[in-house]
Formats: structure tokens, sequence, C-alpha cells
């Protein structure tokens, strides 16, 4: 044994001193982080341009300028001939009326916060122009413009709350417009608008939205597209089926679920599952990622061994046994001490942030607050504010709360079972062939189990509950992943203790078995192996 | 004189073939062995059993009369036909670490290496990665590696191949030191000739047996053809002048002289021979011809083969 620890402490040492080893250890954390943020980023990137999408909106759910010039000349028609029915001997004014009418629709296309207060005020002085040009008499002329005109602001009101909106992202601007068909698509090749979205005036029946665009649209602004008009549209039914408006805002509603987990011991603990399923993924990751990479340095290891034919020196001092175990504990020491190395840094980082970057951070939504409501409007920003301090201490506290000596003590449990038992079959294949492009053939084995692990991890995060997880978490070879992805959110000790039991034996036996291949592979030059010869191997012992 | 390793009915079959069939042997202490045979037949095997790389399917080993430990690995000495070193490892670290796995302590691993890296002068080679040395440095490094721990047996297997002419002399030169100090030494070659000098004992092996064994110079008595040469001057033929009893291999015309080979037939003394010989020419050179361990082998596999 103790010569295992003279091998041990050689393959330690030699890997440690390399430089990649200090740079893995140091940029690790870093990386992992890169590799979180690069998906987010390159959709940032995506979409750093801006779209503009122009909407004619016919059905003025989102747009009321169509709806609105529709009711405005609805109005004056009313107008027009309820002054005709009072009124005896009103000459032709049709002409009048027509122009009046125009003169209206240009008002409303100004749109700002005085639009009701304009079209009001317009009314009255065109109609004015009316009565004076046909020397109208006063009444029932003035009392009658005066009532229509009153409608106005009425009408403007009631578009202006019920319009719904397609919601600005930061990568998509929509405007809405009036385009007939050939503007649109005058607009659309002078590359003025993106796309033109079309909402027939009957979309509440037909459902149909057209758009049109030089390219196809991408899914993420189709799909934003199509949310915002089925809600709306959805509103509209709400509305029309009577529900009022104020009612319609009462009912958007956003639920938070506080999840709380109760312990063994009868103890209540908050939870939030996104934290649960983060730490999972990224435990059952890191396990994956490492059982390879420490795994095919073990198998590089024994490769080199057998290349440079230094392997028959050291087996005349030791055991096949021994330099096996030597190898293969020096290689998870390596394992240990850059998981060691990251966890600390990570919790000193994460120690940093949490009292540097979090307090400047409600610091600063305070000060805002402050300002706005120095500024005198917003009164709602406060809650707001406070919204967001509570779910930062509430995410504070779930990070707390999460059991992390369970979690850290599993984690290197689970590395150590999972990477002996896939080290030892690595170590195997590396004395079975005589350089690294022969491994292919025997990489199957270990290949399979580690991906459909992987896949199943990947479900456990949505469905921690199944029965797949729950057997893919106890069987040997694929429990170092999945169980690690379970454990976050709570698994009953009996899991757990049979789980890590068959693992420990699985890897004792994987051991045994790898190095019954490894002695006889070893010192076996120039032949082809296949796997009928392993076996043969593996029956033949001393 | 006692045996160092006795090796008795050692059996051992591989998957497809049988590797060693009863092979009995005696290594006399102090002695340099000679394992002699062919490419195939079974002496690396019969080695890697002896180190406790492999074990035998049956019989045993005894080294110094008890059967064989896993703690004498310690007093063998090991240099294999498939040798090498760790490539990246610099060179002093990995004679310390080779050292130390034969169980010296760290500071007697530094003393030892200190004195035999002086030897060979190759000091500044300490603090060098395997991969920076010539090919003769390697080897002089792996034969250090092999005997720094003064072991009892020493046993190389084909030890001048892959050796430069320089560094096999250096190694045969040091060996026989070793020897001297009281090593037992075991070669393993297929090559006989590069041997045979040295030996004082040999084992043959062909096809997983043993053949034959025993003290070079007994080996080669009993395979005595009684055959003589001579160099006499002259230039006319004495065949016909010979006796009944003698009969001629062959003859030929050297530059200045005549050259002939001569085989006894009967159980006479080569004396009269020469007697014999000296009437009818000056005799210039007179030579009983040794059969070399190559044809002695070649001999004894003939042998087998028509016994079979």
């Amino acid at each position: 044994m103790n010569k295992t620890k003279y091998i041990l402490k050689r393959e330690y040492i030699s890997r440690v001193k390399k430089k990649s080893f200090l740079l893995m250890t140091i940029l690790g954390p870093f990386l992992f982080a890169a590799l979180i943020a690069a998906p987010a980023w390159f959709a940032t990137m995506e979409d750093s341009e801006t779209k503009q999408i122009a909407v004619v909106d016919s059905s003025g759910i989102f747009d009321y300028t169509k709806v609105l010039k529709e009711s405005i000349t609805l109005n004056s028609q009313r107008f027009h001939t309820e002054l005709a029915k009072d009124s005896k001997d009103l000459p032709f004014i049709g002409k009048d009326m027509k122009k009046f009418n125009e003169v209206l629709h240009i008002i409303a296309n100004n749109r700002d916060s005085l639009l009701g207060k304009n079209l009001e005020l317009g009314f009255v002085s065109e109609a004015r122009k009316i009565k004076s040009n046909n020397d109208l008499p006063n009444q029932p002329f003035d009392s009658l413009a005066e009532k229509y005109a009153r409608l106005l602001p009425l009408v403007v009101e009631r578009l202006q709350k019920t319009k719904g909106r397609i919601q600005n992202t930061t990568s998509t601007r929509f405007h809405y417009k009036d385009f007939d068909y050939s503007t649109s698509k005058k607009a659309i090749t002078a590359g003025d608008y993106y796309a033109v979205v079309f909402i027939p005036s009957n979309v509440l029946s037909s459902l149909k939205v057209q758009t049109y665009a030089k390219k196809s649209l991408s899914m993420g602004v189709r799909s934003h597209i199509e949310n915002a008009i089925e809600r709306e549209i959805e509103n509209q039914k709400l509305r029309n089926a009577g529900i009022d408006q104020e009612t319609l805002e009462n009912m958007k509603t956003n639920i938070s679920i506080a999840s709380i987990k109760v312990t063994e011991d009868g103890e209540e603990k908050e939870t939030r599952p996104e934290i649960a399923m983060i730490i999972g993924y990224v435990a059952g990751f890191l396990i994956y990622i490492s059982v390879f990479m420490f795994g095919s340095q073990v198998m590089r290891g024994v490769i080199e061994e057998k290349t440079s034919r230094i392997v028959e020196v050291i087996l005349s001092s030791v055991k096949p046994r021994q330099l096996l175990m030597g190898k293969v504990l020096g290689v998870g020491l390596v394992g240990l001490t850059q998981y060691l190395i990251w966890i600390i840094l990570t919790a000193v980082l994460s120690a940093l942030a949490f009292t540097f970057l979090i307090p400047s951070d409600v610091g600063q939504l305070q000060q805002q607050a402050s300002e706005f409501m120095g500024a005198g409007g917003m009164q709602n920003v406060t809650p707001m504010v406070e919204n967001n301090m509570g779910e930062i201490q509430e995410i504070l506290l779930s990070i707390a709360n999460v059991n992390w000596p369970l979690i850290i003590g599993s984690f290197l449990f689970f590395f150590i079972g999972g990477y002996m038992l896939y080290a030892a079959l690595f170590a195997a294949v590396g004395s079975a062939v005589d350089n690294e492009s022969d491994t292919q053939q025997f990489m199957a084995p270990i290949t399979i189990p580690l991906v459909l692990a992987l896949f199943v991890m990947i479900n456990t995060i949505n469905n921690p509950e199944s029965m797949l997880t729950y057997w893919f978490s106890i069987i040997p070879f694929t429990s170092p992943i999945v169980m690690l992805v379970r454990i976050p959110f709570g698994v009953p000790i009996f899991d757990l203790v049979l789980s890590a039991t068959l693992l420990v034996a699985t890897f004792l036996a994987m051991i045994w078995l790898a190095a019954r291949i490894y002695k006889t592979g070893i010192l076996m030059y120039g032949s082809k192996v296949s796997y009928k010869e392993l076996w043969k191997w593996i029956k033949m012992g001393d | 004189m006692t045996p160092i390793l006795t090796i008795d009915n050692i059996n051992k079959s591989f998957i497809n073939h049988r590797a060693l069939t009863d092979v009995s042997l005696e290594i006399p202490e102090g002695s340099v062995f000679g394992l002699l045979g062919p490419n195939g037949a079974g002496k690396t095997t019969l080695i890697r059993i002896i180190n406790q790389i492999s074990y035998p399917d049956s019989g045993t080993i005894f080294f110094n009369n008890k059967p064989l430990r896993r703690k004498d690995v310690e007093n063998i000495g090991y240099l294999p036909e498939e040798r090498g070193l760790y490539k990246k490892m610099k060179v002093g670290e990995q004679a310390l670490y080779l050292a130390r796995l034969k169980g010296l302590s760290k500071q007697d691993a530094l003393k030892k290496l200190k004195y035999w890296f002086e030897k060979f002068e190759i000091e500044q080679w300490w603090d060098k990665k395997v991969e920076e040395l010539s090919k003769g440095m390697a080897q002089k490094v792996q034969f250090i590696v092999t005997i720094i721990h003064e072991p009892q047996l020493l046993i190389f297997d084909e030890p001048f191949s892959g050796f430069d002419p320089i560094n096999a002399n250096l190694l045969r030169k040091e060996i026989l030191e070793l020897r001297q100090k009281g090593a037992t030494v075991i070669f393993s070659t297929h090559n006989m000739g590069s041997v045979e000098e040295i030996c004082d004992n040999i084992a043959l092996i062909n096809n997983s047996k043993k053949i034959l064994e025993g003290k070079v110079n007994e080996v080669k008595k009993g395979f005595r053809t009684f055959e003589y040469e001579f160099k006499y001057e002259g230039t006319t033929s004495i065949a016909e002048k010979l006796e009944d009893r003698y009969k001629l291999i062959s003859e030929k015309q050297l530059e200045e002289e005549q050259y002939c080979r001569i085989k006894i037939n009967d159980a006479s003394s080569p004396n009269e021979l020469l007697k014999n010989v000296m009437q009818h020419a000056t005799v210039h050179s007179f030579n009983e011809i040794i059969p070399s361990m190559n044809d002695i082998f070649i001999e004894v596999v003939n042998q087998h083969k028509t016994q079979n």
C-alpha cells in the first residue's frame, strides 16, 4: 500500500504542477459563468438591431385612430340627420358636412392628451362655419351642435381607455399606421419598416392577422405579436360580454407561490424551485463533465504508460492493481482539489457579491423611489421598489435556506463514486488499446449511460418525482448525475442511502473488473482486441 | 554453489497458446546465467513470472530457498525488453520515483543516484525532461534505475537490443562489475552469440520447453564434434595421405597457405591426428572447432524434432 502512495503522489503532483491545471482552476468559475451567460448574450446579439414594425389596425382594439374616425363620421351623420329632422326647410348642406367631417378627421390624426377637447372645440367652430355659410337659424343648430360636440371627448376617452397595446420590446418597436396594401408594400421595400401587421376589423370573429415583411418573422417577434393580440381579443370579448374595464383591470393576477418544504423534523423551510433547479442542474452537469474529463485523463495516463513502455519497469516493483489504484486515486484527488478550490473561490466571490452588490442595488432602488416621490408623481413606484427588495431578500433567504452541507456533501460523495466507477472503466479501455485513436470501439459502454443520465437529468428538472428519475437516481451508472438533481428538491433518506450503497458496491465491482482487464491488457502490444477477448481476460484471473 | 533462484515445474498458458511447459531451472548464486531461445519460446513469460508481473498456472519459484514473496521484488532488478520512461517527467524525479518504488528511502535513493549519475557523467541531466534526452542517455538512465537498489538478482531481457555499441559495452562492463560484487545476473536473449562468452550457465528454451541446461563449457563439451582445423604451408592437398579414421570435412587454398578441416572418427586423441598431419606438411596452426551456442541450439532443436 505504501507504494500505491508513491504512485498516487506522482500522478497528483505531475498533474497539479501543470500550467493547464492552474489555469483551469482559476478560470473555471469564470468559464462556467460565461457558459451560463453565453446563451443570453447570443440572444441579445441577435436582436441588437431594433426592428420597426407598422401596425394597421382596422379593429380599433390596438389603435383607435381608424375607429375614432369612423365614430366621428357616424357622429357627424347623426348630427346632420337630427338637424334635418328638427329644422324645417334645411337647405342642402351635404357638401359642407363632408368638408366638416374631413377637418375633424385631420384633428383626429393629431393624437395627444387634449384630443377629446380639440375635437369638441373643432366640432363647434366648424359647425358655426356651416351655420353662417348657409344662414341657418341659431336654434336648434347651436344646441344640437353642442350636444354632438360633447359626445366626441367621451368617445375618445372611451377608446383611449379600452385600447390594447402590443408592448414595445428592446428589439421591436410598434407604430400604428393607416397604411393600405400598396403603401405598406412601399414602406417595406423602402426598408422603413421591418414588417407590417394587418389587423382586420373582424378580427374578433375571424381570429386572423396578417403580417407582411421582406423576410419571415423571427419566432420571438411572431409569438410576441400573437400573444399581445390574443390577450387583447380575450379582453375585448370579456368587455363585449359586459365586463367593465375596472373589473378587467382587477382580474389581472400574478400569483407568487411560496413553496414551503416540511423537513424530517417538522421544521418548515421556504424554498424556491428555481433555485433548487439551478443548483441541481449545475451539480449534475459538473459531475457529467468531470467524469468525462478526469476519466479520460486516467485513460490517457494508462495509454501513455503503455506506449512509452515504462509500464513493465513499474510492474517489476508494484502490482498492476496498485498502479491502477494509484492512478485512479491520484487523478481523482486532482479533481477534488480543483472542486475544493472552486467551491472556496465561488463562496468567497458570492460572499463578496452579497456584501457589496446587493445592498447597493437596494439602495439604488430606494434612491430612485425617493426621486420619483420628490418629483411629485407616480406614487405607485414605492410598492414596486418594496416588491423588488422583497424579492431579492426572498431569493437570498431561500439561497441561505438551501441545505448546503447536504448538497456539497453529496456532490463530493457522488463525484467520488461516479468518478471511481467510470475511471476504472476508462483505465480498462486505456489498457486494452495501443493508442488513443483505438479507444473508440470501447467507449460506447461508458458514453451511453452518461449521456442517458444527462437526458434524464434535464427531464428531472421539470419533473423531479417521475419514475424514470427515481430509477435513474438509484442505478449506479446514472445515479451520480441524476441523484444530484433530485437532492435540492428533497430526497427521502432511504433513497439516498440505497443509491449510495449501490454506487459504492458497483464501483468496487467495476474496479475489480477493470483491474482484471488492466493487468492483462497493459502488457499486450500490437493486437487489436475485441470485446470477446476482454471477456476472456476477465475470466482468466491470475 | 547454492542456487539463488529455483524454478520448479512451472506451467503457464495463455488464451490460445502454451507459454511454459514443466520448466525447471536452477540459477546458482553469483553466476551469469543465459536464458536462451528464439523469439516466442517463453523466455519473457518466465521472466515476468520471476518478477511477479505474471503468475504461473502451476509450479513454484524459490528465491534464496524460500518460496518467492511479494517483498522479493526489492531484491530483483529487471530491465524489460519493452522499456521506456515517462517522457514528460524530469530525469532526476523519475529516477527517484522508480528507486522509491523499489523500496529505497529518499536519502538512500538520492545518495545512490548521485553516485551513478556521476559515474556515468550525466549529473547535468538531472533536471531535464526525458523527451529532451538522446536515446543513449535515456538508456543510461534506464540502466541506473534497474540496478539502483543493489539487487541480489539482476534480470536483463534482450539487454543489447536497442543499445548502441558504446552503451552496450558500458553495460557489459558494469554488469560484470556488479557480478564481482556478488550479484547474480540473468540474461535472456535470442541472440545467443552475444552472451556466450560472458555466461557461466545457460538454459535453452524452445516452444515453451526447456531443452538444455548446464555450465557453458560442459554444454559445449557435450556437443563436441571432434573436428579440428589446420593451416599448413604448401599448396598440395593432404587428403589422400590421411588415415581411414580421419575424415576430411573441407579444405581450401588460402593466399599463402592451405586450410583444412578434419574430423576424428574414432576415440583417438587429437595428438595423433597432429602427428599424422605433421608427417606431410608444416603446420602453422591447429585448433579444435568448438560449436557455438547457436550451432548447439540448432542441433538440439533438430534432435527434439526427430524425437517427436
